[in-house]
């Protein structure tokens, strides 16, 4: 018992080089999903409908980074791993990136850059136009993300406007939901870490009030 | 001069299914050697080395497709057969389990003979292969050569009666076997159903096997419905009754969702899943990853034999 403190501490504060090689594996395994897809098909590992797979692949992997974006914050909370918060912005362009490559699937080996098809999706089919919609939020956050842009807007007009991934998290699992057959389990299963995720804000920012 | 056209590829010139029995050569002494063989043994589909039961006599039929069949591979490993679970390689994974013997199909309801027929019986007619293609409503396509026999012939023998307009089709239901019907994604078991002209039509077939072999249990093993002019799911797998009756039958994925799968359900580009397009599909395993979907064609290109029977029928309605 007595040695787990100092243990615990010594991963509440990282130093800079030990940091550096976390961040770097961090990146490195971010890239497994795509490197399965991109090892996988010419070798036929992806099954009998590789296109299927693909798009599946780039949009759980897409919903999965975004709620690793944001259970940044509730950990560090949790563990008081402060160096946590260093990691979110790779995070949340792995989800941006994930998000344009399961885009580019979708018009690319899905709509083969059919713009009228496409069109029509998005105005005629309510999960394309959700996802749709969630895909655009990304763009803006993605596009700010760098702290040159951060500080031009400035700390309150940033946050604020970074508060927009709450609404493209909901957008992106009401995505997911609407689009399956109907066996919801997999969807069900992100709808509830969102919802603990946001819940956890919610409850904080009601304690914050009551303060 | 005549020029002949290059030929098809015909049928028995595809390998890929010769490449996939090659392999068993590997696999037969040890597995024969297995407790499980026995199993495997009892269950019908395969004999005591292990290989999948040929079927003896079947004869080539002039309603097969041309078109390159998928391989073995592809038709046994990405199903929807959802009492084995949603995802497409469940049925492979899970179906194993499925106690296909013995096995009886009851013909009931409006006949003047309801007779229940041992599948050893079913066997025995004479069998013919049909090589047709599939069309999932979820977008996607196979060819797949099965064998069977036209539906037709085992109507003639019970006698429907005036009354009889359309026929049930109820599947198995073995929830000790079956994973998937502990949710209820669907409502067990699986009931399909046919216009009686449809279930008389000459491209309506009872199939009971795959590529010259007993059917896989993936596939609908001992006995399921084709229907090649309508959405994969009309083509109930492994039917355990066939009711005649009066009314219009309710089909599973109606009462799942009736505004998205209605009862007739033919292919059609033209109607809409309200939530994709089914003007195109994707031909599993021909279509390369980079390559356009193809256009899909009204009643899955069967219309000169079957548009006859939805002469003046408004198809927007009655999808």
């Amino acid at each position: 018992m007595k040695q787990a403190k100092p243990r615990a501490r010594s991963l509440a504060i990282l130093s800079p080089r030990v940091f550096a090689w976390t961040k770097a594996l961090i990146f490195v395994l971010c890239l497994g999903p795509l490197a399965r897809l991109v090892i996988g098909a010419p070798l036929d590992l992806l099954g009998v409908n590789p296109v299927e797979t693909i798009r599946r692949s780039t949009g759980t992997w897409t919903l999965a980074f975004v709620l690793a974006t944001l259970s940044v914050t509730p950990l560090r909370r949790f563990t008081g791993w402060h160096w946590l918060a260093r990691l979110r912005r790779m995070l949340g362009l792995y989800a941006f990136f994930y998000a344009v490559l399961h885009f580019t699937s979708y018009v690319w080996l899905e709509q083969f850059f059919d713009g009228a098809a496409i069109v029509k999706d998005i105005v005629k089919r309510p999960f394309i136009t959700i996802g749709f919609a969630a895909f655009a939020m990304m763009v803006p956050l993605a596009v700010t993300s760098t702290d040159a842009m951060a500080k031009r807007m400035g700390g309150r007009k940033w946050t604020a406007l970074h508060r927009l991934v709450y609404v493209l998290a909901v957008c992106g699992v009401v995505h997911y939901w609407w689009l399956v057959k109907r066996d919801i389990t997999q969807p069900a299963i992100y709808a509830l870490v969102l919802a603990l995720l946001l819940g956890f804000r919610a409850a904080s920012a009601f304690r914050k009030r009551a303060a | 001069m005549l020029i002949k056209p290059p030929g098809d590829i015909r049928a028995s010139e595809i390998t890929p299914h010769g490449v996939y029995l090659r392999r068993r050569e590997f696999v037969k002494a040890g597995l024969a050697a297995l407790a499980g063989a026995a199993g495997l043994v009892a269950a019908g589909s395969v004999n005591a080395q292990g290989a999948p039961v040929k079927l003896a006599g079947v004869r080539k039929s002039g309603f097969s497709t041309m078109e390159k069949p998928n391989s073995y591979k592809e038709i046994t490993r990405y199903n929807n057969y959802y009492e084995f679970g949603t995802e497409k390689s469940d049925p492979a994974d899970y179906a194993g389990k499925l106690r296909t013997r013995p096995w009886t199909v009851i013909v009931e309801g409006e006949v003047k003979r309801p007779k229940t027929f041992g599948i050893e019986e079913l066997l025995k007619l004479s069998l013919e292969e049909r090589i047709y293609r599939m069309r999932c409503v979820e977008g996607w396509s196979m060819v797949i050569p099965w064998v069977g026999f036209e539906l037709k012939r085992l109507v003639e023998q019970v006698e429907p009666t005036g009354k009889a307009k359309f026929v049930e089709f109820v599947t198995a239901l073995q929830p000790e076997n079956m994973p998937g019907v502990r949710l209820p994604v669907l409502e067990w078991p699986y009931v399909e159903g046919l216009r009686i002209d449809e279930a008389m039509h000459p491209l309506t077939l009872l199939a009971v096997g795959l590529y010259g072999e007993a059917l896989p249990k993936q596939n609908g093993a001992p006995i399921r419905l084709v229907v090649p002019w309508k959405y994969g799911f009309k083509s109930a797998k492994s039917i355990v009754r066939i009711r005649f009756v009066e009314k219009q039958p309710k089909i599973a994925w109606e009462k799942a969702a009736s505004h998205e799968y209605g009862f007739y359900s033919n292919v059609n580009p033209d109607v809409d899943h309200p939530r994709w397009s089914q003007a195109t599909e994707r031909r599993i395993g021909q279509d390369g990853l980079f390559s356009p979907k193809r256009k899909t064609i009204m009643f899955n290109g069967y219309g000169d034999q079957v548009a006859s029977l939805y002469a003046g029928m408004d198809l927007r309605k009655l999808f």
